[in-house]
């Protein structure tokens, strides 16, 4: 047994209102760069639908994830070594910009500078990757809400249950699906980069790609099969989600956990065997997946777990906080979270709590009680569209284990109702599911009321880290090898040059912003353009507004341009 | 006979050259790792680059290998293995040839694509450029050798493994030929000047690329571990304040 610490989340879909918040605000933290427009950390789709970018979850078309050879061994997809290597040059089955969107800006400018004319002057949307008009024709999210549309006729999910999908129409379904990088025990990512900048850490099994090792061979594009690593098209480097590891290490959860108006994500540890985990990955049929990544999980409970736990170096108050892990809790102890597409092979570590919201406003519309477990039970068990179709999700295509999660929910809510009003529960209630009334309280705190401190169990950085990860002032923050030196770009373009520390980063962005009159954004050639949210009033970015007679104002700054290779 | 101008043209500047190429390389290593990658563009566009790039990639690996062969052999241990001059010049001309047109068709590709292709011209720099054009004055003088020497014999019978070659090691062994290429018909020295330019400009571009050919990857493992104390920034713990054990969370 080889104990390892995985920081992971739960996402309970039943309370996504679709509202973008989290996309936003992890946009705004990490993603609001240029070379970046088109890169969702977070990013929520609305199922059925496409999905970002189109249609990702087709592998026998994207090629991501692992495959069983047929000598049952574990291959990725898009090949094996060799293959990866001599297709180099170009690669077979990277997404091409059209698939995510191109992004755009609008040309403010003529709003403010156009003659005196009889229409109002529009600004028309103009593309960020070639400074040209455009027509918008696609985004990240452009089948929001449309679920029931012909649009949805692509979503390879959908098609998999299509035959019956037709006369289901009349009783459309549609829910949210939040999606962040899942952070794979099995990484295909990280399997696929020929470099090897793409590591997981070995204390809190967080992904990272290492930006001064990533060579650009894109790759891990092809691999993931989720399509969480982004090609940043301006510095040439692959990025992804981060799980907010800054934030983590000091025991904040991640920005779109915290920022999340539904309160629907649960952040905190799992320990698992990590000998355990390729064998896992490896079992014949998709459809025990769900178990046998479920049996890598250690009970931290369990003394023998928590003195392999200590031999293997993972501190006392890591422990702690494995026992009281929502994430625990959802996946092994309450067995309501499930895998998004465990059928990819890469022990995915976010999971999702699938949605009863379909079965209960399918109910409703018949003007039955939707609260009462007979109802709803019932709904469950004949509504098979959208049980198959979370069953495609989540368990490769197994219903049981979702109509098990789903009359868990149904039986909690109308457990709950008799007590809501005041009545005593119903203990036949829970029994039908297996659960007892304690273990239906306990589910109930958790999904439904728990505070901050119970979503988001995590243990700062091993305490004698702690000092350095939290970059207190008890040391200088500049100190550090290099020292701050050369400001804003480097000699080859945006970011070029050594790495900085973070708080460095801040600091300096901060009296960069106290000190200069120009915005980060000034002067990049065509693409150039004004982030509203950060601009602090000073300078006069290009574009925002008309010069003091006539043209309008020229950037005050000598950098040159963006990604030029000058030295 | 060796005039200054020689000596400046074929040993001052080679040296000149490859001590930029090596101290380039080491300070863009040192100071940019962040900007050391192939700069992909295929997100823009993959059609043409789909034929254009392993054309070219192909193509120039196979050059490459050539003139390992050609500069790097001496002609006398080619010979002590028994390979007849006929022999080795119908080989490196046939093989060449073929490796030079790839590389050719391949770059002329690459290079429509991005004059023609919005976003990939935006993507397109200076530098870049500069590349582009030191590289097709190189290739196109080297091709010209092996048609214009190799095959519809212009120069006389030239022998560059005599002449070019010696040379060229004689940079690495210091045993000084700058006549050997005074001599040499103009088109060998103006693809070797050119090349040299090239290896001048080479850690200033995309270039550098080529020194992180990934070959590592076949040995080893596919999920790469890194502990705290590998990653950079990190540092052992200094003595200094413990917070205490209540005020932990
Ligand atoms: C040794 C192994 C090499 C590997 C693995 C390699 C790989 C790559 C890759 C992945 C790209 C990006 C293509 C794209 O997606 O846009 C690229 C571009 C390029 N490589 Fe290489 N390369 C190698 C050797 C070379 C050599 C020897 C040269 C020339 C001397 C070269 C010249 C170029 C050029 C000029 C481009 C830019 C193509 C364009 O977009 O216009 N490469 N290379
Ligand atoms: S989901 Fe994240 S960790 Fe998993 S393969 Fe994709 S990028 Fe890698
Ligand atoms: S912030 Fe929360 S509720 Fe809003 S879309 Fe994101 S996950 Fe859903």
């Amino acid at each position: 047994m080889r104990v390892m610490a995985q920081m992971s989340m739960v996402m309970n879909l039943d309370k996504c209102i679709g509202c973008h918040t989290c996309s936003v605000t992890c946009k705004q933290a990490w993603t609001n760069r240029t070379g970046t427009e088109y890169v969702w950390f977070n990013n929520v789709e609305t199922r059925p639908g496409q999905g970002y970018p189109r249609t990702y979850e087709d592998q026998e078309k994207w090629e991501g994830g692992w495959t069983l050879t047929k000598r049952g061994r574990l291959r990725l997809k898009a090949g094996g070594r060799i293959k990866n290597l001599a297709t180099i040059f170009s690669s077979p089955k990277l997404p091409s910009i059209e698939d995510y969107y191109e992004p755009w800006t609008y040309d403010y400018e003529t709003l403010t500078n156009a003659p005196l004319q009889e229409h109002s002057p529009v600004a028309r949307p103009m593309s960020l990757i070639t400074g040209k008009d455009m027509n918008i024709t696609w985004s990240a999210n452009w089948d929001d809400d449309l679920g029931g549309s012909e649009l949805l006729a692509a979503d390879p999910i959908l098609a998999k249950v299509s035959d019956k999908v037709k006369l289901a129409y009349e009783q459309t379904f549609m829910f949210y699906l939040p999606r962040i990088c899942e952070h794979c025990l099995n990484p295909s990512c990280a399997a696929s980069c020929p470099s090897g900048a793409i590591y997981k850490r070995a204390e809190d099994g967080i992904v990272l790609v290492d930006q001064d090792k990533c060579r650009g061979w894109r790759k891990c594009v092809t691999g993931c099969p989720y399509k969480k690593i982004y090609f940043n098209h301006k510095t040439g480097k692959a990025e992804k989600c981060t799980f907010c590891f800054p934030r983590i290490e000091v025991g904040l959860p991640t920005v779109c956990a915290e920022t999340c108006v539904g309160r629907l994500r649960y952040i905190g540890l799992v320990l698992y065997d990590a000998d355990k985990v390729l064998e896992a990955a490896t079992v014949t049929d998709p459809k025990d997946l769900l178990e046998s990544q479920r049996g890598v999980f250690l009970d931290p409970f369990d003394p023998t777990v928590m003195r392999e736990a200590e031999r293997a170096g993972i501190p006392r108050d890591w422990v702690d906080a494995a026992q009281r892990s929502p994430i625990w809790a959802l996946i092994s102890t309450f067995k309501v979270a499930l895998p998004l597409h465990p059928e990819y092979r890469t022990m995915p570590m976010v999971w999702y709590i699938p949605p009863l919201s379909p079965v209960v406003d399918v109910v409703q519309e018949t003007g039955e009680d939707a609260e009462e477990a007979g109802n709803l039970f019932a709904a469950i068990d004949t509504l098979r569209i959208p049980v198959e179709y979370l069953a495609e999700l989540f368990t490769a295509g197994d219903t049981e284990p979702v109509t098990g999660v789903l009359k868990k929910l149904a039986a909690m809510r109308s457990y709950m109702r008799d007590i809501n009003m005041g009545r005593p529960g119903d203990p036949s209630i829970p029994a039908a599911v297996g659960m007892t009334t304690g273990e239906m309280d306990a589910m109930f705190r958790l999904l439904a009321i728990a505070k901050y401190d119970e979503r988001y169990v995590i243990p700062p950085a091993h305490a004698e880290q702690a000092h350095n990860l939290e970059e207190l002032a008890t040391e200088c923050s500049l100190d550090y090898d290099g020292g701050p030196g050369m400001g804003g770009s480097g000699p080859f373009g945006e970011g070029s040059g050594a790495g900085t520390p973070l708080a460095v980063e801040n600091f300096r962005v901060l009296k960069d912003r106290q000190t200069s009159d120009t915005t980060a954004g000034a002067g990049t050639g065509p693409a150039t353009r004004v982030n509203m949210l950060n601009w602090d009033g000073r300078g006069t970015p290009p574009g925002l507004f008309p010069g003091r007679d006539g043209p309008p104002a020229e950037p005050r700054t000598e950098s040159a341009p963006d990604g030029q290779d000058t030295p | 006979m060796t005039t200054t101008l020689d000596i400046v043209l074929w040993v001052v500047v080679p040296y000149v050259c490859l001590a930029i190429f090596i101290t380039g390389h080491a300070w863009r290593y040192r100071y940019d790792k962040f900007g050391w990658t192939t700069r992909s563009s295929q997100l823009y566009e993959s059609k043409l680059l789909r034929w254009g790039s392993p054309l070219f990639h192909f193509g120039i690996l196979a050059v490459f290998a050539g003139h390992v062969m050609g500069l790097g052999i001496p002609k006398s241990w080619t010979d002590a293995v028994g390979l007849s001059e006929s022999v080795y010049h119908a080989m490196a001309v046939s093989v060449g040839l073929l490796a030079g047109l790839a590389t050719v068709v391949g770059m002329s590709l690459l290079i429509y694509r991005r004059r023609t292709n919005g976003a990939v011209f935006g993507a397109t720099t200076r530098m870049d450029k500069t590349m582009y054009l030191v590289l097709g004055v190189v290739i196109f003088f080297g091709l010209w050798n092996t048609i214009g020497s190799g095959v519809l014999n212009l120069y006389d019978h030239y022998d560059y493994r005599e002449g070019v070659s010696v040379w060229f090691r004689g940079i690495f062994t210091f045993q000084l030929h700058p006549e050997l290429m005074a001599e040499a018909p103009f088109p060998f020295q103006a693809h070797g000047m050119a090349a040299m330019l090239l290896f001048a400009l080479w850690p200033f571009t995309r270039l550098v690329h080529v020194f992180s050919a990934p070959l590592f990857y076949l040995w080893r493992p596919y999920v790469v571990y890194r502990a705290k104390s590998e990653r950079f920034g990190a540092r052992a713990p200094r003595r200094g304040w413990e917070k205490s054990e209540k005020t932990r969370r």
